[in-house]
């Protein structure tokens, strides 16, 4: 059985990103930053790197990491879930850089992932295109080749800080291909000619979301062209893996508060938490978080050791995490009453998150559909 | 020495290869686990077990399937008798009683429930009056199982009136085969009769079979409890292949224990069935019963991930914490929600039972065997009390009888 608890060391190692988040992601700068167009803090972002080496902790040392793995990551994730830190980490290290460690070329990754690593750039992930596309094989963005470069022409959508980065890792496939063939990996600088870039109004603002435009767009390819399906799908179910830690965190931060404001907030001459309603809600809310966490440490377990099923349980995870995720702010709301709807009162932030968290990368039908693909449920398993 | 799993595994495989003997009788073969330690391998040595650590119990387990090899006999003896005795009982009690749990010559019931108190076990009104070294015995206990067949129950009983509920409670290992004690089997629901009204009539037990102190048994209850709450989620049901004299015994055993008992497995929902039939109907091409079986099974894992958490973080020594009541509300989930989606796959079907039901009669039998699941060993309501109360530390619910000694505490008009 894997390891489901964190050592000694790695708790130590929470304690310290915790204390620095508390420090600088309190709600005040999380709002300040939910406000702005970039929407992050540069010099905590670059301390974050310096200080705590969190940009190349999964990475490799050839690379400019550190060679840990995804549950020391995890940690990290959880953290930042439960601070609601706005920072290109996601964006940045957890898809851009992640996608590139996994498809690119030797020497793309060195010349990509140290200035990543170290938070002097920043990437983003250009996959998605449609609503309904979180699979990188429903790509229609083409790329023709160019000489030994190559042309870029088609839009993205919901790519995450992709109005901001320095550069932009996309995904676009030979003209003609279908599935998961024909797909490649480029590098485009954020200043490129014949890229329009827009951000996007959106449910969260603590994410940003970017729509990007492609005409024409020179780039060079980062691995080798036509290959790179199966890098990017294990790259999203390592992200999944990833946003639902990030989750974890805050559903547990959501947790604490609720009960905590349970306790202290007084009607009918009795704090409510003495209530049975709100009590059993709190305890089905314990129950849906300490799963969710179980789940998602067990996810990550697997992802350090190179599981097999990986993509199994990332469907599950990235769905069940979600669930619980969106049900405890959800109830929090509910429980704390009328303050909880305001502006002024922090329940909604972490609402946000729940809810845009519960979609990024597909929701939890989409990924439940895909465990019964994985399952070989029905008539489908053939295309599974 | 540091036990390691390899370290378990390697020692019982060879104590097994060299002692492991099909052609032992039943009861000499588990007399022979009493005395190496490797029926119980989590209890005391000096009490039949080797000290191990809980953890490492599922690996004995693995060993003993591998080898194809019987284990103690199983059921509320070794589960929640000897857990308790082994943490309460005086070391008298404890060499009359453990070995013969291990050899299945007793088993044993839980006489806790009352028909006046069930969720409030505290207010439970069986009488115990001290009569020189002995007490005399008088009440109702009800939905017992395994009480028509037992040897002992674990009876709860009142010693003390004159002070407040949980103090005058006392906890006895209580000898079922004597004069002023009937059993009588209840049907249930789903047309079973596994538990039953147990009427005591000034029957007797003594001193020395007091577990724990005079009185003070509340809290030898609760470690019962929250060894049933643990046991909720594990249901080992493998049956015996091979030949040889102990196999065929402990087959006859488990068919005569068991035969009340063929619907336990039904009780929790059947999720090993769900696949197998969605394919079997080709339900598996809806949608809907994709995204149900796909919500099941990752409840399921993650219930099984929860449980291992907690274990690996008691083998590391780390406080515990609200695993047992979520396991038994996780085990209610799942078998509540593994009863819907057996009627969403089965679909007009599910209206039959018997030969003319699906499988033949599981289904149906799965449909009316699970709302047991969220009321025995404590309802979901109270695991969800015990869940805020005690771990996320909410305010007790108000109280109309704490601090009054019972005799002037309101009760059920019917005791
Ligand atoms: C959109 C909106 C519009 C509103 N418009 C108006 C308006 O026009 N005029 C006006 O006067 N007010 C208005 N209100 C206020 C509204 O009536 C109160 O918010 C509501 O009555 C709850 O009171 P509270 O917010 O103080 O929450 P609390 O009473 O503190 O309740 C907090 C939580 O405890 C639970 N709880 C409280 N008591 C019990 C109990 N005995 N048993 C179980 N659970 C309990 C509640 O259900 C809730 O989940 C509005 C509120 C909203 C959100
Ligand atoms: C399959 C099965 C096997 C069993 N085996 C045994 C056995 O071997 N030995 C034995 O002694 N007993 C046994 N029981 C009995 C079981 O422990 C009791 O049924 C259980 O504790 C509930 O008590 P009750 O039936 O009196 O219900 P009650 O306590 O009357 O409860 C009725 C309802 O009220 C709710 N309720 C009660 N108190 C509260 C509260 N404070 N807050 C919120 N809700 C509350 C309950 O959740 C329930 O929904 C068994 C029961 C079943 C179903």
């Amino acid at each position: 059985m894997r390891s489901l608890t964190y050592s000694d060391e790695q708790e130590e190692f929470r304690s310290v990103v915790r204390r620095f988040l508390d420090d600088h992601s309190p709600p005040t700068e999380v709002r300040r930053w939910m406000e702005d167009d970039a929407g992050f803090d540069p010099a905590v972002w670059r301390r974050l790197c310096d200080d705590l080496g969190v940009g190349g902790l999964h990475l490799p040392e050839a690379y400019g990491g550190q060679a840990f793995s995804a549950v020391e990551q995890s940690i990290v994730l959880q953290e930042m879930g439960r601070a609601l830190l706005c920072s290109p980490y996601f964006g940045s290290i957890v898809l851009a850089a992640t996608a590139i460690a996994h498809g690119a070329t030797d020497a793309a990754k060195k010349e990509r992932l140290p200035d990543l690593a170290n938070g002097s750039q920043r990437a983003a992930l250009a996959f998605a295109e449609q609503t309904s596309a979180w699979s990188p094989h429903d790509v229609a963005m083409t790329a023709t080749a160019d000489g030994a470069d190559f042309r870029l022409d088609g839009s993205k959508r919901f790519v995450v800080d992709g109005h901001s980065a320095d550069g932009l890792v996309v995904v676009a496939r030979v003209p003609g291909s279908t599935g998961t063939d024909g797909l490649s990996l480029f590098w485009v600088a954020g200043d490129a000619d014949g890229l329009e870039r827009r951000r996007l109004e959106s449910l969260d603002p603590s994410r940003k979301l970017a729509q990007l435009d492609f005409a024409g767009v020179r780039a060079a390819a980062l691995g080798a062209p036509g290959t790179a399906a199966g890098a990017l799908d294990h790259t999203l179910d390592l992200a999944c893996i990833a946003l639902a830690h990030e989750m974890v965190g805050g559903a547990e931060r959501v947790l604490e508060t609720t009960v905590e404001y349970a306790k202290t907030r007084v009607q009918f001459g009795r704090p409510i938490g003495s209530f049975q309603a709100i009590k059993h809600k709190c305890a089905d809310m314990l129950v849906d978080v300490e799963l969710a966490k179980s789940t998602a440490i067990h996810a990550a377990a697997a992802a350090a050791e190179g599981a097999e099923d990986l993509p199994l349980l990332a469907a599950l995870t990235k769905a069940l995490v979600s669930d619980a995720y969106r049900t405890a702010a959800t109830e929090s709301i509910q429980i704390h009453g009328g303050i909880g709807f305001t502006w002024e009162h922090d329940c909604h932030l972490y609402f946000k998150r729940a809810r845009s968290a519960a979609i990024l990368l597909g929701d939890a039908t989409h990924h439940r559909e895909r465990m019964a693909r994985l399952l070989e449920l029905g008539a489908s398993k053939a295309s599974a | 020495m540091t036990v390691t799993e390899a370290s378990v595994r390697a020692e019982v495989r060879a104590w097994l290869e060299a002692h492991w003997d099909p052609e032992l009788s039943l009861r000499d073969w588990r007399e022979r686990l009493a005395d190496s330690g490797w029926g119980c391998p989590t209890w005391p040595e000096a009490w039949y077990g080797r000290g191990l650590p809980l953890a490492m119990e599922s690996v004995v387990r693995q060993e003993f399937r591998r080898a194809g090899a019987v284990g103690i006999a199983s059921g509320g003896g070794s589960g929640l008798a000897a857990p308790t005795i082994l943490e309460h009982g005086s070391d008298e009690l404890k060499r009359a009683l453990l070995r013969p749990i291990i050899t299945g010559e007793h088993a044993w019931c839980q006489l806790f429930s009352e028909p006046g108190s069930g969720s409030d076990l505290a207010g439970l009104t069986t009488r115990a009056d001290r009569d020189g070294d002995e007490f005399v015995i008088s009440g109702q206990k009800v939905w017992n199982t395994s009480a028509h067949h037992a040897q002992y129950g674990m009876l709860l009983a009142r010693t003390n009136w004159d002070v407040p509920k949980h103090r005058g409670i006392s906890y006895f290992a209580f000898e079922m085969e004597q004069p002023g004690v009937t059993v009588r089997p209840l049907q249930q629901m789903n047309g079973y009769a596994s538990f039953n009204e147990v009427f005591i009539n000034e029957a007797r037990a003594t001193l020395h079979q007091v577990i724990g102190q005079v009185d003070q048994g509340w809290s030898v209850a609760l470690a019962t409890l929250a060894h049933e709450r643990r046991l909720a989620g594990i249901h080992d049901d493998t049956p015996l292949e091979g030949s040889g004299r102990a196999i065929e015994e402990y087959r006859e055993e488990r068919a005569h224990v068991m035969a009340p008992y063929v619907w336990y497995p039904q009780r929790y929902g059947r999720v090993d069935l769900i696949v197998k039939r969605a394919r079997e109907t080709g339900r598996d091409n809806d949608p809907v019963v994709r995204q149900e079986i796909a919500k099941l099974l990752s409840l399921q894992r993650a219930a099984g991930w929860t449980a291992e958490r907690a274990k690996q973080a008691r083998v590391l020594g780390r406080p515990p914490g609200p695993e047992g009541s979520i396991g038994k509300l996780c085990g209610s989930h799942i078998a509540r929600q593994a009863a819907d989606t057996h009627a969403l796959i089965s679909e007009s079907d599910a209206l039959l039972a018997g030969e003319d039901g699906p499988e033949a009669g599981i289904i149906a039998e799965i449909l009316l065997s699970v709302p047991g699941q969220s009321i025995a060993g404590g309802t979901d309501e109270i695991q969800r009390n015990i869940l805020a109360e005690r771990q996320l530390g909410l305010p007790r619910d108000p109280t109309t009888d704490a601090g009054k000694p019972f005799r002037d505490v309101p009760r059920n008009v019917a005791d």
